[in-house]
């Protein structure tokens, strides 16, 4: 394996010690961890030697969670308290919930904001948010046996399909953990990288993603070490649980049973579903014995019924093609990622779609996690010298809502990020001094058949006839394909800036309150953890500016401006075992704002540097 | 930070219509690599946010370049002519003519038999009509004829239109 590398010691990459990083793939069904370990990454093991943990949380009236295989076996027996498949509930309103299928084995609260809807348990209500955090929970503290210590951070896995408001709820959840979320992947993204690094592979290739829940397919460009997404594509709400409904339903209608079924009943025939899923994958026919009902499922009734479904994911394939401007003919390779990429139906329509073989060498449950695991790894650090790059880009447009309740689109779908685009609007009567922005995101027209993120209001534009106001909105776009939009009039300068706080995400009331509510169960440990990681970014900084300093210092700074940069150096490096959280933030604060013209600077020449040296290279190749 | 070059002078490329693609790839992964926020994870957040900004104008520098009409419109931009969809006017009775032709077809295209191959030949037919009039623009650019250019970018605008249009609707017929 390339991945392999060894270095001496005394070579490894000092002064900074190793950091501890983990990739998460935080999946519908099962969720896992892994890390690069003496150079190669690898699933982490639980006590059991297992590395799948089931994304199952069952919930008691002491307010204890349970999580993974001990909480799975309880899912037909204690069917309200015990949570499967959360992530189908991130960042989605009730009525999105409602179109996941006509029964659903828990109870919902909804919101009066239209929020996201909590589950009913014996321990109240839980979040959708709160639940994945548990799981994150059990992965974190997995990482830190096995790692001997505090993470210093994490790469979170995300479908690439998931909007803002998946986005956000997917972070919220890493919030509540206290783990420094280092970013947001891409899965189909993490797998190319697992898949591209271990096989070396160069060319185009086809990520075919059909996980618990959801479904990804994505095009990338492998060129030395740089993996260019260049379309992505997909639907958020299709996996391996709606092949289960489908058959648990098939079943449920030759059983007799009546339409208003119970919720350990339903959670029965869906367990029973999974079972002959899986079983499928092997032989022709399966026999099924659920709630006193026996019968057979041949593999040709199986296909016949999910082939809808299936034939949904190629529709997905078609459009990210067209995206990407390509035939199938151009794609060199495709992978298949996720559990329900066993299913032979699947792999044989992959394969005549493309005209050509899916690759299924690399165990489908775990690649992402690895590719999460490398990328964890570089960020954090341990890398300086690595060239691997991923480009990738926002998987659905973003716009605003205009006159006539349309939604005119700022960002396009497949743009790569980081981006930031603005457009200039107008006011539209005489006089107007407020304006109302609506943010949106989808690819249709109407505003009513797209997702509303946030809507906010520009006030105090000078009074000004209809259309002399100009009024500018910014998208930025970062790298974790979360967005910021920020209004300003151009004239006045009156600016308004808001995070996107996506409509059906948690606002920053209820993060405050779930955070105190983890601190009151686990106070001393938050608050230990949260002091380590200042300390840790203290000294962090304290060794990035110094060696700034040491490179760049003499050439870039006055005297009087080195001698001030030493000082905040100093006073770092003073600080940094300091024991009070806020003394060693105070500090941070400052020391950030001294640099800033320095960093200014810095970039400045980089910027200058990489353009200047085109015109070495063009002499070189004679032109 | 420095904002002022041109996208041409950012990728080294000279100030053409014609673009070396595999140069401009090339010379795009070299400046992600120096300044992709990857690469500055443990620099201050001050130059986190430099480069998340720097990346940006490059990102959008490169999909411009990319783009035959975006592109087109840079250069026009580039010599203070400035083009916007609802101010220009195309005076070519031959043209629009064929473009409502078009048009025509497009829309009568659900009652065809065979969609799919009526839309693949339609689609032929404009993406032709595209590359000729760019390479109409490319000429009337390089002679520094930049009125009559402005002209074919309009007509490009158009064509682009239209392809975009059977794109929508090779989606619709795919099922979205």
């Amino acid at each position: 394996m390339v991945l392999l590398q060894i270095s001496e010691p005394g070579q490894s990459p000092s002064p900074h010690q190793r950091r501890r990083a983990a990739g998460i793939d935080l999946g519908t069904t099962n969720s896992l961890v892994a890390s690069v370990r003496s150079g190669t990454p690898e699933v982490l093991l639980d006590a059991d030697n297992q590395y799948l943990l089931p994304s199952v949380v069952r919930y008691n009236a002491l307010k204890e969670s349970t999580v993974g295989y001990a909480a799975y076996l309880q899912l037909s027996t204690d069917p309200l308290n015990t949570l499967s498949s959360v992530k189908r509930f991130m960042g989605r309103g009730i009525q999105d919930i409602k179109k996941l299928g006509s029964q659903m084995p828990y109870e919902l609260t909804t919101q009066v904001d239209g929020g996201m809807p909590n589950f009913k348990t014996v321990a109240g209500d839980v979040s959708p948010v709160e639940a994945s955090a548990e799981i994150l929970k059990v992965l974190v503290s997995r990482s830190e046996e096995a790692l001997g210590g505090t993470l210093d951070g994490v790469v979170l896995t995300v479908p690439a399909y998931f909007d803002e408001a998946q986005r956000q709820a997917t972070k919220d959840a890493a919030t509540l953990t206290g783990v420094k979320v280092l970013r947001l992947l891409n899965e189909p993204t993490a797998a190319a990288v697992a898949y591209g690094l271990d096989q070396g592979a160069e060319g185009i290739i086809a990520i075919y993603d059909f996980g618990g829940g959801t479904f990804d397919v994505s095009i990338l460009r492998l060129s030395s070490g740089v993996f260019q997404v260049l379309a992505t594509g997909g639907d958020s709400s299709l996996g391996g649980d709606d092949i289960d409904r489908v058959v648990a339903q098939w079943f449920s209608e030759k059983a007799g049973f009546s339409d208003d079924l119970s919720p350990s009943l339903q959670r029965e025939l869906l367990m029973s579903a999974r079972i002959a899923k899986e079983e499928l994958s092997e032989s022709t026919f399966t026999e099924v014995n659920v709630a006193g009902w026996t019968g057979v499922l041949s593999r040709e009734k199986f296909n016949l019924l999910i082939n809808p479904l299936v034939d949904k994911t190629l529709g997905c394939c078609k459009r990210v093609l067209r995206d990407a401007k390509l035939k199938a003919s151009d794609i060199t390779n495709v992978v298949m990622v996720g559990g329900s990429t066993r299913t032979h139906l699947v792999r044989q329509k992959v394969a005549d779609a493309f005209h050509r073989e899916p690759l299924v060498n690399i165990d489908p449950d775990k690649v992402v996690a690895l590719g999460a695991a490398i990328q964890a790894d570089l960020l954090v650090g341990n890398k300086p010298d690595e060239d691997m790059l991923l480009l990738d880009v926002i998987p659905l447009s973003l716009g605003l809502e205009t006159m006539g309740g349309l939604m005119e689109k700022i960002i396009h779908r497949n743009t790569t990020i980081p981006i930031i685009k603005s457009q200039e609007f107008t006011t539209f009567k005489d006089g107007q001094t407020a304006m109302s922005v609506h943010v949106l995101q989808g690819e249709r027209e109407l505003i009513s058949d797209c997702r509303s993120l946030a809507r906010f209001e520009l006030r105090g534009i000078p009074p000004l006839v209809a259309g002399a106001a100009k009024i500018q909105v910014s998208f930025q776009v970062d790298a974790d394909g979360l967005l910021n939009v920020s209004a300003k009039e151009l004239a006045s300068g009156v600016e308004s800036r808001i995070e996107v706080k996506p409509s059906y995400g948690l606002n920053d009331k209820d993060i405050a309150r779930m955070l105190q509510e983890s601190y009151g169960s686990a106070k001393e440990d938050m608050l230990a953890r949260a002091l380590r990681e200042q300390q840790v970014d203290a000294r962090r900084m304290r060794e990035d500016l110094l060696a700034a300093l040491k490179k760049d210092g003499r050439e870039l700074l006055s005297d009087t401006e080195y001698s001030c940069l030493e000082l905040t150096v100093r006073d770092l490096d003073e600080i940094c075992d300091s024991q009070s959280y806020r003394e060693i933030s105070h500090q941070i604060e400052a020391a950030s704002k001294a640099s800033e013209e320095f960093a200014a600077r810095r970039m400045n020449v980089s910027i200058k540097k990489a353009l200047a040296g085109y015109s070495l290279d063009d002499m070189e190749r004679g032109i | 930070m420095n904002f002022s070059c041109d996208y041409f002078e950012l990728f080294g490329c000279p100030i053409n219509y014609k673009i070396d693609l595999v140069l401009l790839d090339k010379r795009y992964h070299e400046l992600q690599s120096k300044f992709h926020p990857d690469r500055y994870m443990g620099e201050s957040l001050h130059e986190q946010r430099l480069a998340v900004q720097y990346v940006s104008f490059v990102n959008q520098a490169y999909a411009e370049l990319k783009s035959p009409l975006f592109r087109a419109k840079y250069l026009l931009s580039l010599q203070s002519i400035n083009f916007s969809d609802e101010t220009h006017i195309v005076h070519d009775p031959m043209f629009l003519m064929e473009q409502i032709e078009l048009r025509e077809k497009l829309a009568d295209i659900r009652e065809t038999d065979q969609v799919s191959v009526a839309l693949e030949k339609l689609k032929k037919d404009a993406s032709l009509r595209y590359t000729e009039i760019q390479e109409m623009f490319e000429g009337q650019y390089n002679k520094n004829d930049f009125q009559v250019a402005f002209d074919s970018l309009a007509k490009m605008q158009f064509v682009s239109k239209f392809l975009d249009e059977i794109e929508r609707l090779e989606e619709e017929l795919d099922d979205f």
